[in-house]
């Protein structure tokens, strides 16, 4: 059938334009292009047609005018006299700290439920799998409102609290922490901190030089962390102790109202953040749990016989054998939980955590931008989707079997 | 040598060993499980403890303190200043509306037959062994949709009324999650296989338009997507025309769940062994036929628990429409919360457990059935 | 379920265009298809709010039955979108739908800007405050310091940081996207504060778990004339949007009720009579039959109706008449006479 319709070899030229494969392949470019750009046209002529109408003002000037609103939590200062443009910076801002913290501690999470997947032990095997299963089959949405609504609940209220060493305290109002004054000369700190750590990359890559020369191990660990915390430790005792701590300050007294702890003493972590942080990690753990669990089986048992007869103890043979293998195959799952944590952080929205898409919502509701801030939005995620996608990547081929 | 003992000879018995530690039974069982190191034991107690705290009180919410039968919120309102239980009466009450949202009582027979054909046409298309797969398949993805679409909508020819038009303004709860869910996969499909096919295209602007269409939904959050949709969206139509607000939620999330549904196609077109393609072009086949005959058969058999996996996902986060104000199963539980026939402090709570409790059933189901076809279907490229 | 709704529709809609309001006018719209369709919220008891059933009830959504029983002599000939704050004016806009009433506050900019109408008032409103009665707070001034939760993408996020601003108060600012958010958080304790238009206090005291314990101070901080919005440039849906209002305004200060509209028809009075279509032909003028205000009272009740079924005293709502009394009772409500 279709074989004797081919052409032989030898005559393509015979082929009319009609069979010819480039001929075609450009054709349906030449068609898509063709498409592409007609609902391009459309859409742009409709859209132009529609603002006019609608009286409203495309550009990004309204980027400069005053936002008028407040926002309950900004990493810089923000205040109702500041334009929209900070107002959507202050959410950007707030987004990446949300995602940051998130995928922090869904890591821990994830890895600690994961190997508790693979526990002998069968109490934590099956708590660990209702976790996964409960976890990973609810809305998410759902969660955040339960984080939000009902354990809101249990916490005291505004003029009560629960203190931990009484240097943490939560309350319903959030969690307040000491804060950290700076005073002159502490960048001196700052700079130990830098030092230190470039110092700890230098005799890290010397240690394992020397390893790979001789075979002796250095203590690469407390090395490490004595020059991380000793050397900016050393800089404050020099510099006369520039640095203290400004403490949550409690009301007990006075008018009901003025009770409770001080507006803008201390650290105040919102509650917002903490139930959208404890439901966005909650809820990634159970998907990164099951990468590590599948990541860790991939690894061949007889990984871990040769170790053991290599005469590895089992705290080195799963550090150096089977945790190496077994992230090259959780990394890149791993990579694409981390980006969805981002991209759901936008679900701040239906708790009144101020993220980007929170605060592009009021700002679209003022000024009715709506292309312009749907664009800021989508350009917004779509950079910190490449840039995780890059440093995942990047991590990915560090770790990349080299083969011979 | 000869006069060395090279063997030896036991002369005595061997003094009895005490009896193993029994391995069988209950008792073995947790001696080997649960408590066979301090560790081990500590962990145990450690487990049980966190379970019981999870699970006592949730018992004594949604069992022991709820309220079952009830005209309004007196029945649900706490005894004593104390919270009260879930009402699950008020559940009971607002169950119509959580199913069919508000549509029209005299019509909701139409809705039992589209759930119930759905059902039909749906079990023996995943039940693996069951007969006419083709036509079923046919019959589900085809004449099952305009049949539902009508019955949902209503159908009017020349002006006589056979099935009175129902506004999608009146649908809602669990009937809307599963049109916005089973449309967002259905309808994504062959977009997606189309876009999985241009990925891996040799033409290369075809190529270019799949990937930066398919990154780009995949980099943006859902949410942002159906924000443009309600708000964006009606600015790209010619003045005048404007779409149902369910249909542009619906447009929204085929794009978005068509990038996720190219990425598995494209998973599954990567199982394929290079044999396959080279023996079809061997024997002459042209690029379609050898995608429809060869490919895309063994291709989409091996990609079902993706699908599946993909739809749990969608599922799942059809519940964001609600932000963009429609009213989906967890849409509708909340705004039955402005009832104040109803308004309770364990009004919320009870709504959003009633709301867990139905993803959960939904969810998890599916994710068993996803496990069980991967390990049916594990037999095939394994080498 | 329906697999295909997307493609068999876009199909039609990219085709023919799903329903086409241009060219002709919004009446004429409207007669075609044989209903209004309305804009009402997603849900605020008292204004527009679905039931159990999911009828529709409230004082926004009379007035859309008001204007289909006005135009088809039948109030269920309306049907109802409920909108979100951000999709409102969008719906409007695009011809969604036909008419916006929406507890939608007038102001300048959306009068001028976006290319909309407003058709009067049926409702002045103001932003209010809600507190603990046992915070001991009286006056909206010894707010400082306090945490406010409030409704995101609204008028009252604004005129709040004005409000404390301007009386320089710290604050602290917690605003949800759905009004039934910002109540449960109110009621865990999230906020000292709950702030949105009075009437909002009102309804939405009513779903704390104890609506006694909670006090509307006296302070309102702004203005919030709440009204019907149409569409700019249909100057004849426009006149009916404002004189359905009006007919409902006028028929409560005429007395004029849906039990006695029989009756009155046969009134002395010149007032009634032009009302009721007896005299003149105030109907056609606007594009309808004279018995249109009949039509409106005899099916939906005059606003004071309207108001005591919806959010007035013996309502769960108990909101009394005050600023929305007529103008010769003390209040604000001020129809244009029908002559």
């Amino acid at each position: 059938m279709s074989v004797m319709e081919q052409d032989s070899a030898g005559a393509p030229a015979r082929a009319s334009l009609l069979n010819d494969p480039k001929a075609r392949g450009l054709f349906y470019q030449l068609v898509l292009i063709v498409a592409l750009v007609t609902l391009g046209y459309v859409i742009v002529t409709n859209t132009i047609a529609n603002l006019e109408r609608q009286n409203i003002a495309s550009g990004w000037g309204f980027l400069e005018n005053t936002a008028g609103f407040g926002i309950i939590q900004s990493l810089f200062p923000y205040s109702e006299t500041s334009s929209y443009g900070t107002a959507l910076l202050v959410g950007l801002f707030n987004t990446i700290l949300v995602a940051v913290v998130g995928i922090f501690f869904a890591t821990i999470f994830g890895f600690v439920i994961g190997i508790a997947r693979l526990s002998n032990n069968w109490v934590i095997n099956r708590l660990a799998y209702c976790y996964v299963e409960l976890v990973r089959n609810v809305p998410l949405l759902l969660q955040i409102f339960f984080w939000y609504f009902a354990v809101l609940r249990a916490v005291p209220g505004k003029r009560e609290k629960w203190s931990l060493f009484d240097t943490f305290h939560l309350n319903i109002g959030g969690m307040r922490l000491p804060k950290p004054i700076w005073e002159t000369g502490s960048h001196m700190i700052g700079i130990a901190l830098i030092v230190a750590i470039i110092a700890s990359v230098v005799v890290s890559n010397w240690a394992r030089k020397r390893q790979e020369a001789t075979g002796q191990q250095f203590p690469m660990f407390w090395t490490a962390v004595g020059l991380i915390v000793g050397l900016p430790f050393i800089a404050y005792l020099v510099m006369g102790m520039p640095m203290y701590w400004e403490h949550p300050n409690f009301v007990e007294t006075g008018p009901i109202l003025r009770r409770g702890f001080e507006l803008n003493v201390g650290i105040n972590v919102i509650p917002e953040f903490l139930a959208l942080t404890a439901a966005l990690a909650i809820y990634t753990a159970a998907f990164i749990a099951e990468i590590v669990r599948a990541g860790i089986q991939a690894v061949s048992h007889g990984q871990t016989e040769a170790a053991h007869a290599l005469g590895l103890r089992n705290g080195p043979t799963l550090r150096l054998v089977v945790i190496p293998q077994a992230m090259r195959v959780i990394i890149p799952p791993l990579t694409s939980q981390y980006l969805n944590l981002t991209k759901n952080s936008s679900l701040a929205v239906a708790i009144a955590f101020p993220d980007l898409v929170s605060v592009g919502g009021t700002v679209l509701n003022q000024t009715g931008q709506a292309i312009e801030i749907i664009g800021i939005w989508m350009a917004v995620y779509l950079s910190l989707s490449l840039l995780t996608s890059a440093f995942m990547n990047w991590y990915n081929q560090r770790m990349a079997l080299v083969e011979r | 040598m000869s006069d060395t003992k090279m063997f030896h000879i036991r002369t005595e018995e061997a003094p009895l060993l005490p009896a193993p530690v029994s391995t069988t039974g209950v008792i073995g069982w947790m001696r080997q499980n649960l408590f066979s190191s301090i560790s081990n034991t500590i962990l145990t107690v450690i487990g049980i403890l966190i379970a019981y705290s999870i699970v006592a009180p949730f018992i004594q919410f949604a069992i022991v303190d709820a309220v079952w039968n009830g005209e309004n919120r007196e029945a649900c309102l706490p005894q004593d200043g104390a919270h009260g239980g879930a009402c699950w009466a008020y559940v009971k009450a607002y169950f119509p509306q959580f199913i069919y949202g508000r549509y029209p009582t005299d019509e909701i027979w139409r809705v039992n037959v589209v759930y119930a054909l759905f059902v039909l046409l749906l079990v023996p298309l995943a039940w693996p062994s069951a007969p006419f797969k083709r036509t079923n398949a046919i019959l589900f993805l085809v004449v099952f949709p305009i049949v539902a679409y009508f019955l949902l909508t209503g159908l009017v020819i020349g002006g006589s009324v056979i099935l009175p038009i129902v506004e999608t303004a009146r649908w809602g709860g669990l009937l809307v999650t599963l049109v916005i869910a089973v449309t967002g996969i259905v309808a994504s499909l062959p977009l997606g296989i189309a876009l999985a096919l241009g990925r891996r295209s040799k033409m290369p602007i075809i190529k270019m338009v799949s990937i930066i269409f398919i990154e780009f939904w995949r980099g943006v959050p859902l949410i942002t997507v159906l924000f443009m949709s309600s708000v964006m969206l009606p600015l790209f139509l010619p003045e005048g025309v404007t779409f149902d607000k369910l249909l542009r939620v619906l447009i929204g999330v085929t794009l978005f769940s068509a990038a996720y549904m190219a990425e598995v196609v494209r998973g599954g077109l990567q199982a394929i062994p290079k044999g396959q393609y080279e023996g079809a072009m061997a024997l002459g086949l042209r690029f379609w036929p050898m995608m429809y005959l060869i490919v895309l058969p063994q291709a989409l058999k091996l990609v079902i628990p993706g699908i599946v996996n993909t739809f749990i996902g969608l599922f799942k986060d059809t519940t964001l429409v609600l932000i963009v104000g429609m009213f989906d199963l967890l849409g509708q539980i909340q705004s039955s919360f402005t009832d104040p026939t109803w308004s309770t402090p364990s009004q919320g709570h009870t709504g959003y457990l009633f709301a867990a409790i139905v993803f959960f059933i939904f969810c998890f189901g599916m994710s068993r059935y996803s496990i069980f076809m991967e390990n049916k279907l594990h037999t095939g490229h394994k080498r | 379920m329906s697999n295909k709704i997307l493609p068999l529709v876009l199909g039609a809609a990219m085709g023919v265009a799903a329903t086409t309001a241009a060219g002709a006018t919004t009446l004429e719209d409207v007669k075609a298809k044989g209903f209004i369709q309305c804009g009402v919220s997603q849900g605020l008891p008292g204004f527009s709010n679905p039931d159990s059933q999911g009828n529709w009830t409230g004082l926004d959504v009379d007035l859309c039955r008001a204007m289909a029983a006005a135009v088809f002599g039948d109030a269920s000939a309306v049907k109802f979108t409920p909108l979100s704050a951000k999709e409102r004016f969008t719906a409007l806009q695009s011809g969604e739908v036909d008419v916006l009433s929406r507890n939608t506050t007038w102001t300048m900019s959306r009068d001028t800007q976006l290319g909309l109408n407003f058709a009067g008032v049926n409702y002045y409103d103001g932003q209010g405050f809600m507190v603990r009665k046992d915070l001991g707070v009286t006056s909206a001034l010894e707010l400082s310091g306090a945490s406010v939760c409030t409704n995101t993408g609204t008028t009252t996020e604004l005129n709040v940081a004005d409000y404390f601003r301007a009386n320089n108060m710290p604050y602290e600012i917690v605003a949800f996207e759905k009004a039934d958010e910002v109540v449960a958080a109110y009621d865990a304790g999230r906020c000292d504060v709950y702030t949105t238009d009075a009437s909002g206090l009102y309804a939405q005291r009513l779903k704390l778990a104890n609506p006694g314990d909670h006090m509307v101070l006296p302070e309102i901080i702004s203005k919030e004339p709440l009204g019907p919005v149409v569409r700019q440039g249909d100057d004849e849906w426009f006149n009916i949007a404002k004189w359905t209002l009006n007919a409902m305004l006028n028929a409560e200060e005429l007395g004029v009720t849906s039990e006695n509209v029989d009756e009155m028809k046969a009134s002395d009075n010149p007032s009634i009579k032009r009302m009721l279509g007896a005299e003149g032909a105030f109907g056609e003028a606007i594009g309808l039959s004279n018995d249109w205000a009949y039509n409106i009272i005899k099916n939906v009740g005059n606003y004071e109706e309207s108001f005591n079924a919806n959010v007035g005293p013996d309502t769960p709502l108990g909101i009394s008449r005050g600023v929305n009394a007529l103008w010769n009772a003390g209040g604000f409500m001020y129809a244009p006479p029908i002559r």
